[in-house]
Formats: C-alpha cells, structure tokens, sequence
C-alpha cells in the first residue's frame, strides 16, 4: 500500500540503463517522530534510572532493599532534582510525538505497513528460523516483514504503556483510576520501570538489527526513500 | 474564482505530467493526465514508476534529509548556557499541567486500618535533625498575612476544630510509599476560624528547623488537607513532626512540613520550599 516506486537511472549516450529502485517508505511526520522520539527516549530512560536510584527499591522502605545499583554515569541529571526536571520536561515531548505518530499514521492509513495483524502471524516462524536457525529468507512484499512488524507493533503498544504507568506514578491521586487498575502507585511504579526495560530490549534488537544489514534502512528513516527493497 | 483557480492547478499538473518521464528529483510523481480520481491516481502511480538519474536521486534525498534538520533544534538542551532555563521551563510546564489536572473534590484513595504500614516503618525524613526540641508547653502556631484574626494560636484551639482521621498513602519524592493513618482539623476550618481570605494565593508555613513550605490555596482547601496532631490515633511523635504538622495527601512528601511553627496566607512567595527552591516542582501535586 501507498508505496511509490521510482527507478534510478544512468545515461550511458542514446542508452538508459536502470541502476536501482528507491522506494518511498517512511513519510516526513513518521521520519520527525523517529528521532524526536528517540532522543526523549534516550533522555526519559537517563532520567528514570536516576530517579530510580534515589530509592533502587519496589519493596519497603524500611528495611530497605536494594535492587540494584545503577552506576550514576549511566544516568542523567546528576541528582534527583535534576533528573526529575529532565523527566518531567521530555515526558511532555515523547508523549506529544507519541500522539502525532498514532494521529497520522491512523488518519492516513499508514497504519498498515507497520500493523500487525493475523495475516502476519503465519510468517513470524519462517523470520525466527532464518534469523536464528540460518533457516532461508522468506520472500517479502512488503516494507517489513512479519517480525518486524510484530516487533513495531510491540513497542508501540510498550510506549503506550509507558505513558500510561508514568502518568500512575505521576498522579496516583488525579489518575486514581489509573493507578487502581495497576494495582496502585506502588506496582504502577514497578510497571512503568518493567516497560522500560521492555522497551530497552526492543531498542537492542532494533540497533543490532539496523548495524547488520541496515544502511539502506537507516537512510530511509532520514530521507524516506529505500534503495534497493527487497520487494 | 475558485473554480477557475482549481482549473489552473489542473493545468499545470497536466504540464508537468507531459513532461519527459526523466525527471531531476521531484518528490513526488508527476500525476497522470486525464485521471482526476484519486484512486486512480493511486493505481497509475504506483504502475508507471518514474524514473530519476542518480544526481536527480541524490538531490532528492538531501532535500528530504533537510526537512527532518528541525529536530536539531533540540540540541538547544545540550548547551549548558541554555539547558537550565530550558529545564526550568519544562518543570513550569509539568507544574501547570498539575495545577489545572487537579480537582479540589477528587479524594486521594483512602485504605482499610488492615492496609496500613505500622508506625515503626513509617520512615522519618528530615533535612536536618529528626527533633529540633521544641519545647510543648510554650508552642504556639505563629498566624499571618491576609488573616483577620492574626496572632498566636495554642494547640487546643487547633484540636477544638472537627478531627478527621484519614489513611491515606505517603508517596516519597524518592519513590517510596507508605499508607498511613493521620488525625488533625482541616486546614481549610483553620483557615475559616482566622479569617484567611481564601482568595489569596497561598498559605505557606514554617517550621522549627528552619524547613519552610507553600501550598497552593486550592490545595489547602482540599477536604482531605489536614494540620496534623496524631498518627496512628497517637499523639505525634517528635520525629514524625510534633507537636504540628501538614498532611497532605494529594501532594509530595516534601510539600507535608513537620514543627509547624507559623503559618501565613499571601498572595506572593518570596521563597515556594527548601527542596523547590533548590530546583524541584513547585507544585507536585500526586
């Protein structure tokens, strides 16, 4: 749906000799929203782990104990007053490129290049085979395939949750609805830093991903056209 | 007008559709001619791809790649000499955002006596020492401000008010939670019994250790907002802030003062809090 294919042609005299195809995949607000929401994330989950290390606990206070100690170099904001600024600043931000993605990508139908939905569940075993099991490369038609779709379509859902458990620890009061759904502050509290590793897992996967055999993918998520797709 | 103005467009796509199928980088297709319906349109795009030369592509690309430069912007963020007013900002924001989700009748949840966290792990936070020794028998609550009956108020005069016994939830700043059970008479029938004009802005309050504190009016006039003088059905305890002290359960713990030993309604904060005024919210409203 909606892909527009052009042909990248050289000149060679009277002769004109196709050189390669370039496919336009990632429409501008989707590309704006990339990055802006990579950078909130990078920053919302600096921050976070900051927070978290005021009190690196999901149980009592008293006695306290810890989790684990996340090393202050790998957080951002240098103390909790800090980090709560930062947090409390780019939740604003991710969630305003959450709510721009999902408006245009439903009105404009491009929902459905990175929906997953039961068509797509037949073709996840064959992508898990040949990821991992060196099984052969399942032919593809479209801009993603079926893991990849399952994987967008998870990490959407992910940030969602991660708006929705931080707005519970948030406002426990204002949101008491929300937080009670959670099972109240407390466990809200451990929601929303479980979604964040979550969604740390999938961040993994999607650089380790992008870094094998994604130049042509990283381009287009700047430019929006694809070089040579694979369909 | 308008329906010449659309004729022109119509022209004009059509020129362009006649031009040769090699073109230098336009970003989208050129729309076929005679073919006005926008599925159809669709349809003949996506048959007849066209055709661009390589310096065509490249310039096409930069020209996409400029459109997502915006977010550059937010770089702004990195600069020191920016970062902390940037940062300012964002927590005023987040401030106002909790100023207007918050509703002066929407009760914080309250807990069955089951549900409640015992005393000895109520943890006791303090900024300085847990008993600033303030001596019971001379303690009076210093009264202020835009009050009509400003002066010294007795503890008895605070406890002949209505008590309310409430188990509410203690949300730390630094994460943790307690459910508590805290007694005391509504700030809001304090702030009747002197006078307060409650359309003034706040009420701030200071404290026997030199920690100080503002609410918001709306705030101190939420039912559930309480000066507090047991916990536990107990008299207060020095280190949980004795003989006087807030609870406030639609706030932050920081915002809940201990020692009370003044109290002013005002319309301007010269100071919000000691952990505001070194850079968190102002408002931290749960």
């Amino acid at each position: 749906m909606g892909s527009t294919a052009i042909e990248i042609v050289r000149q060679n005299g009277e002769e004109t000799e196709v050189v390669g195809r370039a496919v336009y995949e990632h429409p501008l607000v989707v590309r704006l929203c990339h990055w802006v929401n990579a950078i909130a994330l990078f920053v919302l989950v600096g921050s976070g782990l900051q927070i978290f290390r005021a009190f690196p606990s999901f149980g009592a206070k008293i006695p306290q104990t810890d989790l684990l100690h996340w090393p202050k170099a790998f957080a951002i904001g240098g103390w909790l007053g800090g980090a709560l600024q930062w947090h409390l600043t780019f939740m604003w931000i991710y969630l305003a490129t959450g709510l721009v993605y999902l408006g245009y990508q439903l009105f404009s139908g491009n929902y459905r290049q990175v929906l997953f939905t039961h068509r797509d569940v037949r073709g996840v075993w064959p992508m898990v085979k040949h990821y991992f099991f060196f099984g052969p490369k399942p032919v593809q038609h479209e801009a993603y395939n079926p893991l990849q779709k399952h994987a967008y379509t998870s990490v959407i859902i992910l940030g969602v949750l991660s708006v929705l458990t931080g707005f519970a620890v948030w406002k426990p009061v204002q949101f008491s609805w929300l937080a009670w759904v959670m099972g109240g502050f407390h466990w809200a509290r451990l929601l929303h830093f479980l979604v964040m590793w979550a969604i740390l897992a999938f961040v993994f996967g999607h650089l380790v991903m992008v870094l094998l055999h994604g130049w042509n993918n990283f381009v287009s998520m700047l430019t929006g056209w694809k070089k040579d797709p694979e369909y | 007008m308008d329906q010449e103005h659309g004729n022109n467009d119509r022209i004009e796509e059509t020129e362009k559709a006649e031009k040769p199928s090699v073109v230098g980088g336009d970003s989208k297709p050129a729309a076929p001619v005679a073919a006005p319906r926008q599925e159809q349109v669709v349809a003949e795009r996506m048959a007849l791809p066209t055709r661009v030369n390589e310096a065509g592509f490249s310039r096409l690309s930069r020209r996409e790649l400029l459109k997502v430069a915006p977010i550059l912007v937010l770089g702004a963020f990195a600069v020191p000499s920016l970062q902390e007013s940037l940062l300012k900002h964002g927590l005023g924001f987040s401030d106002w955002a909790s100023k207007q989700l918050f509703r002066r009748g929407h009760l914080a949840p309250t807990f069955q006596d089951s549900e409640l966290t015992p005393l000895e792990k109520f943890p006791i936070n303090d900024y300085d020492v847990d008993d600033p020794g303030v001596i019971f028998e001379n303690w009076t609550l210093t009264v202020g401000g835009a009050v009509q009956k400003p002066g010294e108020y007795r503890l008895a005069q605070v406890q002949a008010l209505p008590r309310i016994r409430q188990n509410t939830r203690h949300v730390c700043v630094e994460g943790w939670d307690v459910i508590g059970r805290f007694g005391g008479a509504r700030l809001a029938d304090f702030l009747a019994m002197i006078g307060a004009d409650t359309s003034a802005r706040f009420v701030t309050v200071g404290c026997a250790d030199d920690y100080y504190e503002s609410l918001d009016m709306e705030t101190a006039l939420h039912p559930q907002t309480l000066l507090c003088y047991e916990m536990y059905d107990q008299p207060l305890t020095r280190e949980h802030g004795a003989p006087l002290r807030l609870n406030v359960p639609t706030k932050v713990g920081y915002k809940q003062a201990k020692y009370l030993t003044d109290l002013t309604v005002t319309n301007v904060l010269d100071k919000i809090g000691y952990w505001e005024d070194q850079g968190y919210s102002s408002f931290y409203g749960l």
